[in-house]
């Protein structure tokens, strides 16, 4: 078929007055869109932490450190045990992000439990605020993400992370963190972590979907996220959180 | 247990992110500011006695410029996208902004009011000296060689505006550098509004401190006599700023501790351990108090000529290393605890890495050299430093 001029200038207006109304590119090029295709605007994802379930296996963090190839010693999640004596400061540990689980404990008798953590996926990110290309940004299905063909590498969003949740890859250069394993997410499936954690202690979440459990959860129970004093929305939410946890 | 952790770190927190390099593009920004504003003591505010110093705070002020975004170049794990900060700016991010306002302080405020001020010498130097110089004179007069009097009115007039712009500029440049730690609200040693102020005040002290020493050693080499009230004069610009920005310290040193807030223990224990040489030993002690008692006594008591000089030289000396002291304590302290505010991690510098302490010296050379050449193509003595300098 010959593309004539009259064509390319027929398309391009086309392009641009739909553009203009939001229509996406399917609709612009006339291919429909796969029934079952992924619609970003449906979903809204978070996690929920049962902390009464975790039992520190590691299994999370192992499994992330698989699905991800997140590189020796860097972390995109990891798990911390706190362990509290009345009237002194906590004990917390956390062995290579708990990769192989945790040794005994020293002193028994103590209250203790586990905390897994990642990122927040905060609504209001201060890595994203920071960012001075706008490589790191909120997905429109409220997902953090780091454009890695973009990114400086200048390290001011892991100082803006108030949860520590990320570092330089160190063969990329650029900056790396959870995904909440987007490329598994956006195919129906659920994030490595999720799947491989013995005791349902975490639970993908889709605030968006009416038919997700979490409505019904959050009804129920009473949920905190980290730092709330930071005000960052953090849509990772923790039941049974203690008041020592940092 | 983890070489160099104390108690707990999130696990991505043990490395530190900014190393020296990014100690140094504050400190060097802030020499920039504060030559600057010595430079326009005398063309604003009229204050003549460091008149002797204009020129040289300016071209001061260029050299470090010139250097200031290289290490921060050097720090980018990709450099060769930092160009997409001009290109593609993120507007919510206060470090996006920093191309543009060194843009801005660069083009606008320091090369135009260098050029004017230098204006008559280049037109003369293209038209007495000979081959490659008179054609690199010729490119810097920009094609006007118009240097009657009614013409350098209007250079002065002109001059004048963009020391006005300049100084906010100044104070814009600086201040902008205090904001990019002060607004980190995860990290409470930086998250402070002072921190722009205190920057700038700071800023303030190390460029008029930078300027005295150059303008004394400049005097040295060049064997010409120091201009004592000159140097009286600059002396107590420099210990009025130093006043104000050491009350600012104290300020937020006083409303940390009343406050005490749930970092203050964390924070508390850093400074009596890790930063207690940096911090403690060396910016308080050695680069504050020492400088501040000595500039001090120069307004009370009458010392000779050549002690006041040495006085004043020590103390310049040593505000220098106080304010690098400063930086360091802002950028490295500001990464060794944990934001669990459970731990304590520890910095390694390394020596010939990219982000080592060999091109942290080179870095610090490097303005120098360019000054170097810069008083060598623009020479800054002019007839009021050699009038002056003969009439002591």
């Amino acid at each position: 078929m010959d593309i004539t001029r009259r064509d390319i200038i027929e398309f391009g207006t086309k392009l641009l007055v739909l553009a203009s109304v939001g229509a996406t590119f399917e609709q612009v090029t006339g291919a429909e869109p796969a029934p079952d295709a992924y619609k970003m605007a449906d979903h809204w994802w978070g996690m929920l932490i049962d902390i009464g379930k975790c039992i520190g296996c590691g299994n999370c963090v192992r499994a992330c450190s698989n699905e991800n190839k997140v590189p020796d010693g860097y972390f995109r999640t990891w798990v911390e045990r706190y362990q509290l004596e009345e009237d002194k400061l906590p004990v917390v540990d956390s062995p290579k992000g708990a990769i192989d689980g945790f040794p005994l404990p020293t002193k028994v008798d103590l209250k203790s439990f586990f905390v897994p953590k990642l990122c927040n996926h905060c609504v209001d990110s201060p890595c994203v605020q920071v960012c001075p290309v706008g490589a790191t940004f909120i997905s429109p299905d409220g997902v953090v993400l780091v454009d890695e063909s973009y990114c400086l590498g200048c390290r001011y969003c892991v100082q803006a992370c108030p949860y520590g949740c990320r570092y330089l890859h160190p063969e990329k250069e650029t900056v790396d963190k959870c995904t909440l394993c987007y490329h598994r997410i956006t195919k129906g499936l659920t994030t490595a972590c999720c799947e491989n954690c013995p005791t349902g202690a975490r639970q993908l979440v889709d605030f968006k979907n009416p038919q997700d459990p979490i409505h019904d959860f959050l009804k129920h129970n009473k949920v905190q996220v980290l730092k709330a004093y930071m005000a960052t929305d953090p849509k990772v939410k923790y039941k049974d959180l203690d008041v020592a946890v940092r | 247990m983890i070489p160099g952790v104390d108690g707990f770190m999130y696990p991505n927190e043990v490395e530190l992110q900014w190393s020296v390099l990014i100690v140094l593009y504050p400190y060097i920004t802030g020499l920039v500011a504060g030559a600057f504003i010595l430079a326009s003591l005398e063309r604003v505010f009229k204050v003549e006695a460091v008149r002797p110093t204009y020129r040289l705070a300016l071209l001061t002020a260029l050299a470090f410029l010139l250097v200031a975004p290289l290490p921060l170049q050097l720090h980018l794990g990709h450099p060769e996208r930092s160009f997409e900060m001009y290109l593609t700016p993120h507007t919510s991010s206060a470090m996006a902004m920093f191309g543009f306002v060194y843009l801005w302080y660069l083009t606008v405020v320091l090369l135009l009011e260098i050029w004017l001020e230098f204006r008559v010498d280049i037109v003369r130097m293209s038209q007495t000296t000979h081959g490659l110089q008179r054609m690199m004179y010729k490119v810097l007069t920009l094609g006007s060689d118009n240097i009657s009097s009614a013409a350098r009115r209007i250079d002065d007039k002109v001059g004048y505006v963009i020391t006005v712009i300049g100084i906010p500029s100044a104070f814009l440049l600086h201040g902008y550098v205090g904001f990019i730690f002060g607004s980190i609200k995860a990290n409470p040693w930086w998250s402070t509004p002072l921190m722009p102020i205190v920057f700038l005040f700071s800023a303030m002290v190390s460029g008029i401190a930078a300027v005295m020493l150059l303008y004394a050693a400049s005097m040295k080499l060049k064997r010409m006599k120091i201009d004592m009230h000159c140097l009286d004069t600059i002396a107590r610009y420099l210990f009025y700023t130093f006043v104000i920005d050491f009350t600012l310290e104290m300020l937020d040193l006083i409303h940390r501790t009343y406050e005490a807030d749930e970092s203050f223990r964390s924070l508390d224990f850093m400074v009596h351990t890790r930063l207690w040489t940096s911090q403690v030993l060396i910016q308080i002690l050695l680069g504050t108090v020492v400088p501040l008692l000595l500039l001090a006594a120069t307004q009370v008591i009458r010392f000779t000529e050549a002690k006041r000089r040495a006085m004043y030289l020590t103390a310049g000396s040593l505000v220098m290393v106080g304010i690098f002291a400063m930086r360091w304590n802002v950028v490295i302290g500001g990464q060794l605890f944990s934001k669990s505010f459970l731990g304590y991690t520890s910095y390694k510098l390394d020596f010939v890495t990219r982000e080592g302490l060999l091109p942290a010296i080179a870095l610090m050379l490097l303005p120098f050299a360019i000054f170097l050449v810069l008083i060598k193509v623009l020479p800054p003595w002019t007839h009021q430093t050699s009038k002056a300098s003969s009439a002591d």
